[in-house]
């Protein structure tokens, strides 16, 4: 387990080093989302009776940082240890192909959690959320940081270059995390758009989170449980298959 | 005793291009082994595939008993490699890349050995610097460093003197003798001819895939090159004509080759008997390059 936990602790240290850029950046980016948006539409968007739109938003600006940050780790680690040709300095180690995805997917999580927790501390000064069920917080953010990172290993993986990978997650990460509920309830959109959240995964993600800080949620934090828990799952197996493979990796 | 490295059959394709095409070999454990051959031969397909980062498509491979395929986790920690491409991680110094690679290989608490290495390849002055800093000598050195954090038994050295100046060369080979005579075996590819010479017992030549030469480099020198005589001639003296045959002008000298040292008695001889004046005479060793290109104009 040595092996795992060094690439654990690399991955980690990585970015730390640069915590200017991978946490303090998207905090400010959260701050910002949420001074714009709670000031603009406050007054005008009441999602849930007992919920002013600032607390509302907390929750989906904190998830949405975890999973973005936990896809950015993983995916821009490896696409940089790949086109600098460092990768090879894991690859001719004995590590094996599930501590190589397992160390990956716990420092995207740590990553996601660091910069969750950085949106959670700086938005106390606007609201402060409830905490109805703590539990499912923490059970949403380890899974969503788990998914997020596991796709960013995928991406990371298959990208062989950065124009690759900023179209993976503008293109695919982006949308599903802007169109899952972050800013708004997906009751109140139209229909079609309300059944084509239904098959967004992210939605479930943050559904489930934000049911943990108001008890309040558009569907079972069950039913979210059962998606995310799925997504992983689903993810995870590709992934490891995929490393078991040496796809892009080992020719 | 298994061997340090056996290679049986190993046969690799990347689309239509043949990079290996069923090589055999077995390195002995305890051997300074010369892998040489040029650009696209296969040598770094071959080391490649040794270090399981290319899976060959048929044979197989082992280092030190252990396949590279089945039981990869053992081979690669029998197994350290300096790639050819000078790579580095920007985000960490020396150290922690040092202390990274050795954890990597399940080795905690080797602080003593990765001071020992920082030592032996004159890296103290710059172990808490930042990789990115570092030229690109200095870069190399950690590349070798690094393949060594784990005292593998076989250590593999894909180019480590490409492009780096004299000093490294001499302290990198002064080490890495230190460490053959420790009974670690090195298998070497390199383009610097004279660096194989000097140092490998026996040598592969690869071309287009395919071993065309394994044998002792003293064998090869034997086999595919020559002695020369070399003779720069006083004012007014000629070559004498039974000497024209063997001799080739280079430089304002004759150059005569020769195969055995009993001919140089007999070239002198007939140098005598013309009574042709010499100014200046030596005796030149066999060369690896002109092996090499023996060896490869002859399976042109």
């Amino acid at each position: 387990m040595t092996g795992f936990r060094t690439l654990l602790y690399k991955e980690v240290l990585r970015f730390w080093k640069v915590s200017f850029q991978t946490i303090a950046a998207p905090v400010l980016t959260a701050l910002l989302y949420l001074l714009i948006f709670s000031h603009v539409l406050e007054d005008h968007v009441q999602v849930y009776d007992s919920i002013g739109y600032a607390a509302f938003l907390v929750p989906g600006l904190v998830m949405m940082s975890i999973l973005q940050n936990a896809f950015a780790n993983s995916s821009s680690s490896l696409i940089q240890s790949k086109v600098t040709g460092n990768i090879v300095f894991v690859l001719l180690t004995p590590i094996t192909y599930a501590e190589f995805w397992l160390a990956y997917v716990l420092a995207a999580v740590v990553r996601g959690m660091v910069v969750g927790f950085g949106v959670l501390a700086v938005t106390l000064f606007w609201d402060t959320p409830l905490l109805v069920a703590p539990l499912w917080i923490v059970v949403f953010a380890l899974l969503g940081g788990a998914i997020l990172g596991t796709l960013g290993i995928i991406a990371g993986v298959w990208a062989d270059k950065y124009d690759q990978l900023a179209a993976f997650q503008n293109f695919i990460i982006v949308p599903l995390t802007f169109l899952s509920g972050v800013f708004y309830s997906i009751h109140s959109l139209p229909p079609f758009w309300q059944s084509l959240s239904h098959w967004n995964p992210v939605f479930y993600m943050i559904d489930g989170f934000r049911y943990g800080f108001f008890g309040i949620s558009d569907v079972s934090p069950w039913l979210s449980l059962l998606v995310a828990g799925a997504s992983f799952a689903v993810l995870a197996g590709l992934t490891l298959a995929m490393l078991k493979s040496g796809y892009k990796l080992r020719s | 005793m298994h061997p340090a490295i056996r290679i049986n059959s190993v046969t690799k394709c990347f689309g239509a291009t043949l990079a290996l095409a069923g090589i055999d070999l077995e390195i002995a454990q305890g051997e300074f082994f010369g892998l040489l051959g040029p650009n696209g031969a296969g040598k770094t397909t071959l080391i490649s595939a040794l270090a399981g980062l290319v899976r060959a498509d048929s044979g197989s491979l082992a280092v030190m008993g252990h396949d590279v395929q089945s039981a990869y986790r053992s081979a690669r920690r029998l197994l350290g490699v300096v790639p050819q491409e000078l790579v580095f991680d920007p985000f960490f110094t020396v150290r922690e890349t040092l202390l990274m690679q050795s954890g990597y290989y399940g080795i905690r608490n080797n602080a003593a050995w990765i001071g020992e290495i920082i030592e032996a390849l004159d890296l103290g002055d710059k172990a808490d610097a930042s990789m990115r800093t570092l030229s690109g000598g200095m870069k190399r050195r950690v590349l070798v460093a690094q393949a060594l954090v784990h005292r593998p038994p076989v250590i593999v050295l894909d180019e480590p003197t490409a492009g780096v100046d004299v000093e490294l060369r001499q302290t990198l080979w002064r080490f890495i003798r230190r460490l053959n005579g420790e009974g670690h075996t090195i298998v070497l590819t390199t383009h610097y001819l004279e660096e194989a010479e000097s140092h490998c017992g026996r040598i592969a030549m690869l071309k287009q895939g395919r071993i065309v030469a394994l044998d002792t480099t003293a064998n090869l020198l034997r086999q595919f090159s020559v002695h020369r005589l070399r003779l720069r001639l006083a004012a007014g003296g000629e070559l004498p004509a039974a000497l024209h045959a063997r001799a080739v002008e280079e430089a304002g000298c004759w150059v005569l080759s020769f195969a055995d040292f009993a001919e140089v008695e007999v070239m002198l001889a007939q140098l005598r008997e013309a009574c042709c004046p010499i100014s200046e005479i030596n005796i030149g060793q066999p060369e690896l390059e002109e092996a090499f290109l023996a060896v490869m104009q002859r399976d042109a």
